[in-house]
């Protein structure tokens, strides 16, 4: 019955909204499972937060109400449900390593379309982007050639087509 | 002359913004952070400052202001202490949707942060328990802020807002600005105007019941006199029955026929049987909140309900509806007493008579009958006899938080919205006295009555010094049982008699008390001598105790135990041992 959504809330650019998205989540028992948020139209002082959430459909449009009843919140939008969109992430990933291993970390970097932003003799920081199941599978990979940290952005996402939200 | 000098300061400001919101009172307590507005207080006549003892109870007033006028209810406490104690009330009055701007002293902007004397985050505290908060950081900002935060707090589903303002943007100067009518928000825009074709969806829903029921809340009292006047003219032109719930009363006039009387927890047993087995349930303004639904999974199982609420947020939140229409209440009626004029749908007349005949039979069960012998007061017996000696006055009635909460519910009647003040979502002990202040500040002549316990009125007793002070003749009519009766039901029912710490120890001498604040103080311990006391209370003009001695083993029925289903009520005493309460009811408040 639970399932992943992702929502995307057009929010002031105010102190204090953060808390007041977060602070809902946590105080009415909801799930985050990812949250980006970032000033997107400086001249009118907009955010975009996006959210992963889980819950049952019922739960989900609770969300959604709640959200929508915050009083610095324009808009709120429920990706997953409003048609084809699409959903990338970053992720910076460290890897200390060498000979072989170091050969290889390079090489699948190359099959993921990595970009190297930082080496040493011993390491390398890969920045890789694309959809969470390839920032997964690429960090999986990973681990075992010498991985050390992985910073991610979460999920940010937008509807295809020429329409705005 | 220098601009420094025209300029205004921010407090100054702030008065000027509040009497342009056509405020009268603030309710109030002073302390270091607000000492600029206290000043700018003291310059004027037009704003009256009433000194509460506690800033809880300066909430609840404003909240007895709110509840008893339509209007904002203005709150002004200091920094720190005086903004953690105003918590309570302001929870209290998110939950049962009051409208309140509480202005908040915070120190100095540059000291923010620094753990200063008497700080504390105000707008992060409140953030969960208001409908919005503002930090003012500017002076240039003040007079606007003011605005918006009362459209805020009275537009759509109404709401307590805070505005913290530290003390050097009370002091900075500034030119005023006159508010920009109408107030717009660039991003809270309440929808108030439901959709018509919903509207004729409901009525064909309606016009085709068997069994139908109005269910109606709070959200019609906050929507104004006249949407309680169309609730009535809309009821009977249906001639559906109809229950409030507890925040609902007054909304429809108690003694008319088609009021099959409260539902819920400790509801009647013909509005909750006629819930159960209804086929159409027309809720307007009430949230299915836990103490209305019972058993959510056996909650009006056989039926299409239609759900008309202001907050969408409260639509589906609980209780699956059919059809969901967003809008006020007072819009909504008019649109179906328009539709239904124009239609005028021939209903199934046989089965409402049968419906009718069927909810008469449930009422023939007298479920609040109660027998008052012996030389003890029965609490419903004395709600009963003061109920028959106000009725024919302009009288407000206000509660704590308990048995006597629900006894008055039950055995006083409600004939006009607007009359009745009590902490629903919250359940605040203590709500009712500082409440009623609030009711008599704002109607000075009327007979303002707080129905309390010898338990809850000790959470706010300080406020008989407030009574004292400006002379309210506030009445407080005890029911002590010397037990927290509800928790003492409860432990009888539920814990196997087991009274931990539910009984009243050490009560104060009332009349004593009483007297001690200046107030007249009366003792009532005899049945025969009720009526006596009730006339001697409602002659007295200044502020009067009442301790009327009661039953202390007194349940309050009927009752749906805690997770049990609307037609599993226990109806008195005799009811208890055939049922244990389940697993799953326990874990429940």
């Amino acid at each position: 019955m639970a399932s992943s959504h992702t929502i995307s809330v057009l929010v002031d650019n105010e102190p204090g909204i953060l808390a007041r998205v977060v602070g809902l989540f946590t105080g009415r028992g909801y799930n985050i499972e990812s949250l980006t948020v970032a000033e997107t139209n400086a001249a009118e002082k907009l955010s975009r937060i996006t959210i992963v959430t889980t819950g049952t459909p019922m739960v989900i449009e609770q969300i959604k109400a709640q959200l929508d009843r915050l009083v610095p919140v324009h808009k709120v939008h429920d990706l997953t449900l409003e048609g084809a969109h699409i959903e990338r992430e970053l992720a910076l990933v460290k890897v200390r390593s060498s000979g072989e291993r170091r050969v290889e970390a390079l090489r699948l970097a190359d099959v993921f379309r990595a970009k190297v932003i930082d080496a040493k003799t011993d390491s390398f920081v890969f920045e890789v982007t694309g959809t969470t199941e390839k920032v997964d599978s690429f960090i999986g990979l990973m681990s075992a050639l010498g991985l050390v940290d992985i910073g991610r952005t979460g999920i940010v996402a937008m509807t295809r087509g020429g329409e705005a939200l | 002359m220098k601009p420094e000098e025209s300029a205004t300061t921010g407090a100054d400001l702030l008065v000027k913004a509040l009497i342009d919101e056509e405020v009268e009172v603030v309710f109030g307590y002073p302390g270091g952070a607000v000492l600029p507005i206290y000043d700018s207080l003291f310059k004027q006549n037009r704003l009256r400052h009433v000194l509460v003892r506690h800033e809880q109870a300066a909430v609840h007033a404003a909240e007895g202001y709110a509840r008893s006028t339509g209007k904002v209810g203005v709150v002004l406490v200091t920094s720190g202490p005086g903004a953690t104690n105003a918590v309570t009330g302001l929870t209290d009055a998110l939950m049962d949707s009051i409208p309140i701007v509480c202005l908040t002293g915070q120190v100095p902007t540059h000291l923010i942060g620094n753990d200063a004397f008497q700080e504390a985050d105000t707008t992060g505290i409140t953030r969960p328990c208001t409908k919005h908060n503002y930090l003012v950081k500017a002076v240039a900002d003040l007079p606007r802020t003011v605005h918006e935060a009362f459209y805020v707090a009275r537009s759509g589903r109404p709401g307590p807002v805070v505005i913290d303002l530290p003390k050097d943007v009370l002091m900075n100067k500034h030119d005023y600005e006159a508010p920009q009518k109408p107030i717009e928000h660039k991003s809270y825009k309440p929808v108030t105007k439901p959709d018509r074709r919903l509207l004729e969806e409901a009525v064909e829903i309606m016009a085709k019941a068997k069994r139908p029921i109005f269910y109606t809340g709070g959200g019609v009292i906050n929507s104004g006199p006249k949407a309680s006047r169309l609730l009535a003219q809309f009821v009977h032109m249906t001639g559906f029955p109809i229950t409030n719930t507890l925040m609902g009363l007054g909304a429809f006039p108690a003694s008319d026929p088609q009021f099959v009387g409260m539902l819920g927890m400790h509801g009647t047993y013909e509005a909750n049987l006629a819930m159960y087995n209804c086929d159409v349930l027309i809720d307007i303004g009430a949230r299915f909140d836990d103490r209305i639904t019972g058993k959510l999974a056996e909650f009006s199982p056989n039926s299409k309900k239609i759900h008309i609420d202001i907050d969408p947020s409260s639509i589906n939140k609980n209780v699956r509806v059919d059809l969901p229409i967003v809008g006020d209440a007072r819009r909504a009626l008019k649109g179906l007493i328009d539709i239904w004029q124009k239609r005028m749908p021939r209903t199934d007349q046989k089965a409402l008579d049968a419906w009718w005949k069927q909810i008469g039979e449930w009422r023939g069960r007298n479920c609040l009958a109660y027998k008052q012998d012996g030389e003890t007061i029965k609490p419903q017996y004395a709600l009963e006899r003061l109920y028959h000696h106000i009725k024919d006055r302009d009288h407000y009635i206000t509660t704590e938080v308990g048995q006597h909460q629900m006894w008055a519910a039950q055995f006083l009647k409600f004939e006009q919205p607007n009359r009745w003040m009590t902490s629903g979502g919250l359940g605040t002990m203590g709500y009712g006295f500082p409440a009623a202040l609030g009711v008599q500040i704002a109607h000075p002549d009327a007979l303002v009555i707080d129905v309390a316990g010898e338990a809850s009125i000790m959470m706010n007793i300080q406020e008989l010094s407030t009574a004292a002070q400006y002379r309210l003749p506030v009445k407080i009519f005890i029911l002590n049982n010397q037990y927290m009766g509800m928790v003492r039901q409860w432990q009888e029912l539920l814990h196997g008699g087991r009274y931990s710490e539910s009984y009243s120890e050490a009560l104060p001498d009332f009349v004593k008390l009483a007297d001690a604040f200046g107030a007249t103080g009366l003792r009532c311990t005899d049945p025969a001598k009720l009526d006596e006391t009730i006339q001697q209370m409602i002659a007295i003009k200044g502020p009067v105790i009442v301790d009327v001695a009661v039953d202390k083993a007194e349940n309050c029925f009927p009752m749906i135990p805690s997770g049990a289903a609307h037609y599993d009520m226990l109806l008195g005493p005799a009811d208890r041992a055939a049922r244990a309460v389940s697993e799953e009811g326990m874990v429940l408040v």
